[in-house]
């Protein structure tokens, strides 16, 4: 039987382990994504053929998630004038909906849902597609043809990320203002004219800047955790489940870190 | 002077060591065959020759290279110079099998789209698979990925190619092909070939020379007819498909209690 010294003890033992596993996943996302950006520079591989493929899936993660990110953040942007409104209505300021939903869309709600979304979609499949490929022994094939597998997987990727993540975001906070404006519209004496009005009044440059800063290191994380869980896929394609299942976790948990993370910084630095 | 050398070579995986200080040399335009039982040894030597394991200790030299020890340039460069046929074919699953031959010769030389179609169609010729250019991996049998990965095997005109079980997991006349594809671009490549088998009747039909693992350990190392005379119990089991004597030595009445 455990002594009782022992017993104190576990749950700090366990604390700390937690503490020292984490750390050691940060480290492993920040070395592979720094060798995928210095792969981008100076990479043993053909740059036309990297760009090629990074275009490819800039398609994949940005043009074909337009369709999915546009009806999501369309009616985001209705829900939060409705439950704006619900509120401004009782202090006699329904006016103010359209300054409400442009804040709360082009600061947190733009990035935050794109960035869900694009999780979704491509950082579930960044860890399929890499597992599947380390349990078919893929991986090992483009290391013997001398292909590095983070310059042939993960920069093009990366590069596609941090150039979709933002255009994506700029494309979601056009579709929450266009959301809100038909409850505008439809509830609040609004022409779409003078919503747009009210809406550019409304928002300051840097409203627009914090969400796309957001959205750039959203992208960082997505990428990172989706090639990540993907390279440390187990044997056997029970494995790769389970990294497309840990991808999406740790990045939905990661992205809300970082935008707590950077919504202070921006607070507190006076962006906010 | 040999094209390949392993010197004292462990390689251990956690706490288990799986090869126990191997040595042998291969000559250049030798066909060797590395033989043995499951968990002898023989894809863990195939993976350290090509440098995706690291050796615990001792060496490895494939063209004058200490992998151990070399850059990734300087890897690089022995690998521009292998080809590697993987046991499931290890074809990029998101393109086309010409696309996965075209693949090496895109990224490492500067040839232009005209001539690399031309030289996927030869090595697509070569392997019997000139129609199936435009199929995606997962529309071929087992027997054509493993045609499919020695096209890109050998579209860089390797000096040394290495294959994985060739004939693992198929039927014996497609089987029987494969060895005589792998005999056919021996004649056509003039190149350094290392077959990874457990099946004896590939090893007699391919092998100039022939290393037979056991247990981490090598047993015997000669030509064929050396092989055939060879009285060791290990071997005489291989040739002769003799059960481990403990095989099948369960006690049913035992295990249900």
């Amino acid at each position: 039987m455990a002594s009782l010294q022992d017993r104190i003890a576990a749950p700090f033992a366990g604390i700390g382990t937690a503490v020292e596993k984490g750390l050691a996943y940060l480290g492993g996302l920040t070395q592979l994504l720094g060798r995928a950006f210095v792969h981008a520079f100076t990479s043993p591989l053909k740059r036309s053929l990297g760009f090629q493929r990074a275009c490819h899936q800039a398609m994949i993660i940005g043009v074909q998630a337009i369709p999915v990110v546009s009806f999501i953040t369309f009616f985001i942007g209705i829900i939060m004038a409705l439950q704006g409104a619900y509120e401004l209505k009782r202090f006699g300021a329904i006016q103010l909906v359209a300054d409400t939903v442009a804040i709360s869309i082009t600061r947190e709600l733009g990035p935050l849902v794109t960035a869900i979304v694009v999780i979704g979609r491509s950082g579930s499949a960044f860890a399929a597609e890499i597992g599947t490929m380390k349990v078919t022994e893929e991986l090992d094939a483009l290391e013997t043809m001398a292909l590095h597998p983070i310059a042939f997987l993960v920069t093009p990727k990366l590069l596609a990320m941090l150039v979709m993540m933002p255009c994506l975001t700029i494309w979601a906070d056009f579709m929450g203002v266009l959301g809100g404006s038909v409850f505008g519209v439809i509830g609040a004496e609004y022409t779409f004219s003078s919503y747009f009005i009210a809406t550019r009044d409304a928002l300051f440059m840097r409203d627009i800047i914090t969400g796309l800063v957001k959205s750039i290191v959203f992208g960082l994380v997505i990428t990172g955790v989706g090639c990540q869980e993907g390279f440390t896929t187990g044997a056997g394609s029970e494995q790769v489940g389970r990294s497309t299942t840990a991808a999406v976790v740790t990045s939905i948990f990661l992205i809300v870190v970082v935008d707590l993370v950077f919504t202070a910084i921006f607070y507190v630095t006076g962006g906010a | 002077m040999s094209i390949i050398a392993a010197k004292d070579l462990r390689v251990q995986y956690g706490d288990r060591e799986i090869l126990h200080g191997i040595n042998f040399e291969i000559e250049p335009m030798e066909t060797i065959v590395i033989l043995g039982g499951s968990g002898s040894g023989k894809s863990t030597l195939l993976r350290t020759l090509v440098g995706l394991e690291k050796p615990t200790s001792g060496s490895v030299w494939v063209r004058g290279t200490n992998l151990s020890q070399a850059s990734q340039a300087e890897l690089d460069e022995v690998r521009k110079k292998i080809g590697l046929s993987f046991q499931g074919g290890a074809l990029i699953g998101s393109m086309t099998v010409g696309e996965n031959v075209a693949l090496p010769l895109r990224e490492h030389t500067n040839l232009n789209e005209s001539t690399i179609d031309v030289m996927v169609r030869i090595k697509l010729q070569q392997v019997g698979l000139s129609k199936f250019q435009h199929f995606m991996p997962s529309q071929l049998s087992g027997g054509m990925k493993k045609r499919a990965a020695l096209a890109r095997a050998t579209a860089m005109d390797p000096e040394i190619l290495f294959c994985d079980e060739p004939s693992a997991g198929l039927d014996p006349i497609t089987a029987a092909g494969l060895d005589a594809l792998i005999l056919d671009l021996k004649k056509a490549l003039a190149v350094t070939i290392v077959v990874v088998t457990h099946e004896m009747a590939s090893a007699f039909l391919i092998a100039d020379r022939v290393i037979v693992l056991d247990g981490g350990h090598i047993v015997v190392m000669g030509s064929i007819e050396e092989l055939k005379q060879c009285t060791h119990p290990r071997i005489q089991q291989l040739l002769n498909r003799v059960p481990d004597s403990d095989a099948g030595d369960v006690d049913y009445e035992q295990l249900f209690q």
